[in-house]
């Protein structure tokens, strides 16, 4: 790892540690209540609030992990480097493809 | 010296990158040190037995070997401390290629610690005046914290990372560059810091801590590669090393 991916892994972690912890209050949340998915969508469907929220999440948490993705690749496999972040960039676009489709599903109208 | 009758039961390895254990019976004696034991063997057992020493009192740093499987400086390594039931198992050190028996080949260590920047580069030409230097200044403590190194190779031999990359440059010839780092007499710090910020630099270390845990020293490279990450992670944030 070198010093530009390093400061974004550490930087995507500082950012995901509020969202997180934000998350799991929101699923304690959610559970207390007793929510139900009607519930939850007719509270996340148009919000722009929570768009953002978890978009920043998403995005935050495919960037940490692609990079951790290719630095036990790098440690764990004989795959040199470039193919190594060809592989972490590939993992990272489908984490953000997963994860927005999600946010997609419970944002879009 | 009064000596005891009983013996020790000395595995040594024998052979390249291939070999084996071989086993030998050494007489025990008091105050013996793990390199009085490996002496002892290529003096009056096997003279064929390759092995590196020096000074035998922790300077030089040349004996380290892996005895019952931690690196150790075997010239300052009781044997009463390590053997126990009477038994002693010796390799080279792990993490370098092996010359013969118990010699490994340092070449990949110093040629690190140069990648590192490791060498001091001068500001000063003999002509002007030799640098006053405070020794109380937070830069200077910084260095003397880390500086006694004696390149002994056995944090390198003890890390896990330089087992898993072989492009990491290892916790000796980080800390190294970080001693370097701080002294303000040396004028390398731009082209240093980019070297440890490249990949196979400071930023590889999982911070296990196992140099720390097991330098002879008792230095800290972890510390200071620690420090070498912060100080690298602000200059790239500033745009001085390149993006």
């Amino acid at each position: 790892m070198n010093v530009r991916l390093y400061v974004w892994q550490r930087a995507t972690a500082a950012l995901m540690v509020p969202l997180v912890a934000a998350h799991v209050a929101l699923i304690f949340y959610v559970m207390g209540r007793g929510l139900t998915a009607a519930d939850i969508l007719g509270r996340t469907r148009g919000s722009l609030l929570w768009a953002c929220f978890y978009g920043v999440f998403v995005t935050a948490l495919s960037i940490h992990a692609s990079i951790g993705v290719r630095n036990i690749v790098c440690e764990w496999s004989p795959m040199n480097e470039k193919n190594a972040g060809r592989l972490a960039i590939l993992f990272g676009l489908f984490l953000f493809l997963l994860g927005m489709r999600a946010v997609a599903a419970v944002i879009l109208p | 010296m009064s000596e005891k009758q009983d013996e020790l039961t000395v595995s040594l390895w024998r052979g390249g990158k291939s070999g084996s254990y071989q086993i030998y019976r050494v007489p025990r004696r008091e105050n013996q040190t793990v390199l009085d034991v490996v002496t002892f063997v290529q003096r009056h057992l096997d003279p064929t037995l390759a092995y590196r020493f020096a000074c035998r009192v922790g300077m030089c740093g040349s004996c380290a070997m892996t005895v019952n499987g931690r690196p150790r400086w075997t010239c300052r390594t009781h044997v009463s401390k390590v053997a126990k039931g009477g038994r002693l198992q010796i390799g080279p050190l792990e993490n370098l290629p092996v010359i013969k028996d118990l010699a490994a080949d340092m070449r990949p260590f110093f040629e690190k610690w140069q990648r590192a920047k490791g060498a001091f580069k001068p500001s000063r030409t003999r002509q002007e005046a030799i640098a006053q230097i405070r020794p109380d200044t937070p830069a200077r403590m910084a260095a003397d914290a880390a500086i006694e190194c004696i390149n002994c190779g056995i944090c390198y031999a003890a890390c896990d990372t330089v087992r898993w990359d072989a492009a990491y440059l290892g916790p000796a010839a980080l800390n190294r560059a970080w001693t370097l780092f701080n002294d303000e007499r040396d004028a390398g710090n731009a082209e240093r810091l980019s070297a440890v910020a490249a990949s196979g630099g400071c930023h590889a270390c999982h911070s296990h801590q196992s140099c720390q845990e097991h330098c002879p020293q008792s230095l800290n490279p972890t510390a200071s590669i620690a420090a070498l990450k912060r100080r690298t992670a602000a200059a790239y944030l500033r745009g001085r090393i390149a993006r």
